[in-house]
């Protein structure tokens, strides 16, 4: 079992948390986004091979945090709090 | 030298020694130029590579596998074989790739060892049972073989099931698809290389792409670690690395990667003669041909490039697995394994041409690339060949995304991915 660090709680089993996908996914704003622009949001992902930067909830807290971690070896860099580039609109 | 395989052809061998079967494929040097470039050596770029030879004539190809033929995903699966899927257009590319593996023993003369044994999907509350009732109907206007069983039916077929009063996933019945099953999954990648090669395709491995050959907003071919292959079409076909190789060509894709594990008991005598699936447990087991028990589960928790998968995942599969037949209890694990799969939104393959002209997808597949390897061959073959979509593919191009036209698969198939 690994452990994540949530900034709020400190190390947890991986089990206690979910993927909230890509940093910096940030929600268009106005009226006029093109389809392709929505579907870029909500569909496509850069889906890294290497080190990625995250969104992750803790479930057993409730709060969402950004973590740094390699998708090939599964090491973490480190995880904090989200900041107003993560957390979008 | 001996080509072809036959009873004769084994009898003259095993009179001379075994001494004169020739090699299945051959590797040549890449060339400059080819007509058409596929990129992945798994079962779905070999069958292209077959059906772009067979159907279309184009033979002057070259299919580029970073490691070796058959060593991704082909080799890491459960070698399920089936079609029961909600949706028409998904009915019809499974459908496709259900009916080339009927015959493809035949058509490669390569034993793949496709065994038709039926395939159920289990029912575990009053609620499943409404929802298998109306995914056979589905299934059955889309002409797929599909039929309700209801819990004698179950224990018909599979008696080794946990049928107590306190069973914590108790059986109320399932759907069953009696042609669906198995195949040998690398017989499969080793007979489409054999038949892709002697219709003369050039099978090149340890050959990594490292860029895209880009002039004029086109794909002109690819450069790799062996010297630069140019084309005017080439085709990628590698599953879990399709986001990597987008990358490179400047563009992304709707594609998470995830890793699917699985795990292989010790041998033991044949107990049970199909495959069960359940979604509630999320756990699948068959019975190989040499005894082993095969069982996968559901998709890591987490998005992951590392093929070997994580631990909490695979104690929900075998404590599931438990829950259903407490007859495995004393079993051994013999292997554990993982790939990785190329998870979409909508549950569904991504199959057309890519926002770079000149290169061609097949990816998508997620946790069910293995049952569509000759569907999606012939699909990313047609493609190649004649620059657009078989009537089969259209439904799965990448712009159904931006369309809003999705192919929800995710609850339909059956599968949780």
């Amino acid at each position: 079992m690994q452990l994540f660090p949530c900034p709020f709680c400190g190390p947890r089993e991986e089990s206690e948390f979910h993927y909230g996908g890509e940093a910096g996914n940030l929600r268009p704003d106005g009226g006029d986004v093109t389809a392709e622009r929505w579907a870029g949001y909500l569909h496509m992902r850069h889906n890294s091979k290497g080190p990625t930067r995250e969104i992750w909830m803790h479930l057993t807290c409730g709060e969402f945090f950004a973590m740094t971690r390699d998708s090939v070896n599964h090491k973490v860099s480190g995880s904090s709090v989200l900041g107003e580039t993560e957390h979008g609109a | 030298m001996t080509r072809h395989y036959s009873a004769l052809s084994l009898f003259k061998e095993g009179v001379a020694g075994q001494t004169g079967w020739e090699k299945a494929w051959r590797s040549p040097e890449p060339k400059p130029r080819y007509d058409a470039i596929i990129i992945g050596g798994g079962g779905h770029g070999l069958a292209t590579a077959y059906y772009l030879a067979k159907n279309h004539g184009v033979t002057n190809v070259a299919l580029l596998e970073k490691g070796w033929i058959g060593g991704g995903n082909t080799g890491r699966n459960t070698t399920v074989v089936r079609s029961n899927y909600f949706y028409p257009e998904s009915a019809a590319i499974y459908g496709l790739a259900h009916s080339l593996y009927k015959t493809l023993s035949k058509d490669l003369n390569y034993n793949v060892m496709f065994s038709a044994r039926g395939i159920l999907t289990l029912a575990h509350s009053e609620a499943g049972m409404e929802t298998a009732a109306r995914s056979v109907n589905a299934i059955q206007v889309n002409g797929i073989d599909c039929e309700l069983f209801s819990v004698e039916d179950v224990r018909r077929v599979v008696p080794i099931y946990n049928f107590s009063p306190d069973a914590r996933y108790p059986v109320y019945g399932g759907t069953w698809q009696p042609s669906g099953g198995t195949a040998r999954h690398d017989a499969v990648a080793w007979g489409y290389a054999r038949a892709a090669s002697r219709l003369g395709v050039d099978i090149i491995q340890n050959c990594e792409i490292t860029d895209f050959i880009i002039e004029n907003g086109r794909c002109r071919g690819v450069v790799t670690s062996r010297g630069a292959i140019r084309a005017e079409r080439t085709g990628m076909a590698v599953a879990g690395h399709s986001s990597v190789l987008a990358a490179k060509a400047g563009f992304r894709l709707p594609v998470n990667s995830y890793a699917l594990q699985a795990c292989v008991s010790e041998p033991v005598k044949p107990i049970l003669d199909t495959v069960v699936i359940s979604p509630d447990t999320g756990v699948y087991v068959s019975q190989s041909d040499k005894g082993e028990l095969v069982i996968g589960g559901a998709l890591d928790r987490i998005p992951s490039y590392g093929q070997r998968g994580n631990l909490p995942v695979l104690e929900g599969v075998i404590a599931g697995m438990l829950d259903m037949y407490p007859i495995f209890g004393q079993l051994k694990m013999m292997r554990q394994w993982a790939g990785i799969v190329d998870v979409v939104p909508d549950s569904s393959p991504i199959i057309g041409e890519s926002p770079l002209p000149g290169l061609f997808l097949n990816c998508g597949w997620g946790t069910g690339g293995f049952k569509a390897i000759p569907a999606g061959g012939t699909l990313l073959a047609h493609l190649l060949a004649t620059g657009t979509h078989h009537d089969i593919s259209r439904p799965f191009d990448l712009d159904r995304f931006a369309r809003g036209r999705l192919i929800d698969e995710a609850a339909g198939s059956g599968i949780a991915h």
